[in-house]
């Protein structure tokens, strides 16, 4: 159902390197959870409304009001590569 | 001191309350049994007890708490069972266990879990598989597996996990422990590593059900940090009941025959006819929708997980892998940082929302949820709580489940129909069944907790299983 194409295309969205191996058993293994998956059409959900929230609540709202964050420099203690007080990162274009 | 192991944690509490025990000293107590644990259930654990002991009238008296990785607890290792987090310590603590450690419950380590809570083996760690505390060959269940273990096995007196198809109930069922996952928004999810946003929630795994009540009690609440948090009407009460009189509990067929191993029905159909002796009546029902949870909840968590976790990108936190561009380092980044299974996730929740899959996908899902929310509105109208096993079957050897990811999968079958429906559930310890444990479950309406643990505790009072083998 899922061919080697399809899972570079997913992968390439998500943002993940799949090796040669990898990719082979994630087109395998993801048509076969889909096989199950898919039992859902079977039922008859015509008229039926999606669910976008379990629990009885809508807008809940709050001032908008400016208040202390964090300190940069413990924010950038756990970043790969503090930078200028921020976040280092590679160029977008090699 | 194993007299002190023996105590429950409400127990417990009520001692240090009362001036006839030392929180300090039971902390120890605790932490030389969890710096022992040979099941691989902790990640961290504390130095020693806090340097401001709890005051004698903090609630929980100082009984510490063991709490799932999945949690950020500032300034202490919070990876999620993750490569991708290893080291990272977070500049913040997760609203729960700041409430739990302000009622007088302290840190006492950090917990083993299923990588970003996928999994129902807690297999799918990057730092090693929990081993069961009742047949160490076995799994404690997942993901909350390592709070699940360090319960049963007394290296904690008590834990908190995260719930999003089943990740506390069914590690609760596989240990011999209690576990309940609360109404969606009574917990506040802010600090819990995000995996299924619509599904998470927080829970207690404890000793018995009075425990899961006490720890419940300073869990819940309206947090400004959480917008889906909602105040719990009333509060949560320790419950007291003894008997079941004009109880109605609904068994849906659906969930409680086919594939379900002959042990654990055995042991169900014990608990029920308990529960009528108790002055409950039983009447089979229909939850119509509920052989399709699973295929729902396979779509919605990972789609809702192929979001969350596009986070961990190498930018602002944990492991990085260089590269030449920033789209490489992104891709290098997270394919050394996830193990299998949530790259299968990642891989699942954005096919399902991809162009031209979204509505065959994730838009059916989230219509057959409406309709398993149906279901359950309507048992109720005739039921005050849905009663089923918790698992299909008792813990599994390590590694005999790993090779289809589906077969895993359906160790959730029974308990994914309820976050779905954001509605409560617990599992209780029913019996064995060929020496493990065997959980019992029970269903219902939205902010029905109270009600549910005082039936729970009614069955725990007639059941009385005896879970001390597992703490030897």
């Amino acid at each position: 159902m899922i061919d080697r194409e399809q899972v570079l295309h997913v992968a390439s969205l998500a943002r993940l390197d799949l090796s040669d191996v990898e990719i082979d058993r994630m087109a395998s293994e993801l048509s076969d959870v889909l096989v199950h998956i898919e039992k859902m059409g079977e039922l008859d959900l015509e008229g039926v409304e999606a669910t976008t929230h379990v629990i009885d609540v809508v807008n809940v709202l709050r001032a908008d009001e400016p208040e202390p964050c964090l300190p940069v420099e413990v924010v950038l203690a756990q970043a790969p590569e503090p930078a200028a007080g921020g976040f280092g990162v590679p160029s977008p274009v090699a | 001191m194993h007299d002190l192991i023996e105590l429950t944690a409400a127990a417990a509490a009520e001692r240090v309350r009362a001036g006839e025990i030392d929180s300090a000293e039971l902390f120890d107590a605790y932490r030389s049994r969890a710096a022992a644990d040979e099941l691989n259930a902790f990640t961290w654990l504390a130095g020693g007890p806090p340097a401001q002991a709890p005051g004698r009238d903090a609630p929980l008296g100082g009984v510490p708490l063991a709490v799932k990785d999945l949690f950020c607890t500032e300034g202490v290792p919070s990876q999620a069972g993750s490569r991708i987090l290893e080291g990272y310590r977070p500049p913040y603590t997760a609203t729960v266990v700041a409430q739990l450690a302000a009622a007088g419950a302290p840190l006492l380590g950090k917990t083993n879990q299923d990588e970003f809570a996928m999994g129902s083996s807690n297999e799918n760690s990057a730092y090693g598989p929990v081993l069961n505390p009742w047949d160490r060959s076995r799994v404690p269940g997942g993901s909350s597996g390592g709070s699940a273990a360090a319960v049963a096995a007394g290296l904690a007196p008590w834990a908190i996990g995260t719930d999003t198809g089943g990740s506390i109930r069914q590690p609760a069922a596989l240990c011999g422990i209690v576990g309940l996952k609360p109404t969606y928004g009574a917990c506040s999810r802010y600090g819990m590593i995000a995996f299924a946003s619509s599904l998470d929630q927080a829970g207690p795994l404890t000793r018995n059900v009075t425990d899961a009540a006490l720890l419940l009690r300073h869990m819940v609440g309206h947090d400004r940090r959480d917008s889906t948090s909602i105040a719990f009407p009333g509060g949560i009460d320790l419950p007291r009941s003894e008997d079941l009189t004009g109880i109605r509990l609904g068994v849906p067929e659906e969930l409680s025959g086919d594939g379900i191993e002959q042990g654990v029905l055995d042991s169900f159909n014990a608990t029920l006819r308990l529960a009528e002796g108790l002055g409950a009546s039983i009447e089979p029902c229909r939850l119509a929708h509920a052989p399709h949870a699973l295929s729902a909840y396979y779509v919605i968590a990972p789609a809702e997980a192929s979001a969350n976790l596009a986070r961990f990108d190498g930018v602002r936190y944990g492991l990085r892998v260089d590269a030449e561009d920033l789209t490489e380092m992104y891709r290098r980044t997270r394919a050394t940082g996830f193990g299998a299974e949530v790259k299968r996730r990642i891989m699942l929740g954005t096919y399902a929302l991809s162009s031209g899959y979204y509505d065959a996908y994730y838009g059916t899902a989230q219509k057959v949820r409406t309709k398993i929310a149906e279901d359950f509105r309507d048992a109720f109208t005739r039921f005050d709580f849905i009663v089923t096993p918790t698992s299909p079957w008792t813990a599994f050897e390590l590694g005999s489940r790993t090779a289809d990811p589906y077969a895993m999968y359906l160790n959730d079958f029974c308990t994914v129909p309820m976050p779905l429906a954001g509605i409560p559930a617990i599992s209780i310890p029913s019996g064995l069944s060929d020496g493990l444990p065997v959980g019992f479950q029970l269903a219902g309406p939205a902010f029905s907790e109270n009600r549910m643990l005082a039936v729970a505790h009614a069955l725990e009072g007639a059941i009385g299983f005896d879970a001390s083998r597992a703490r030897r």
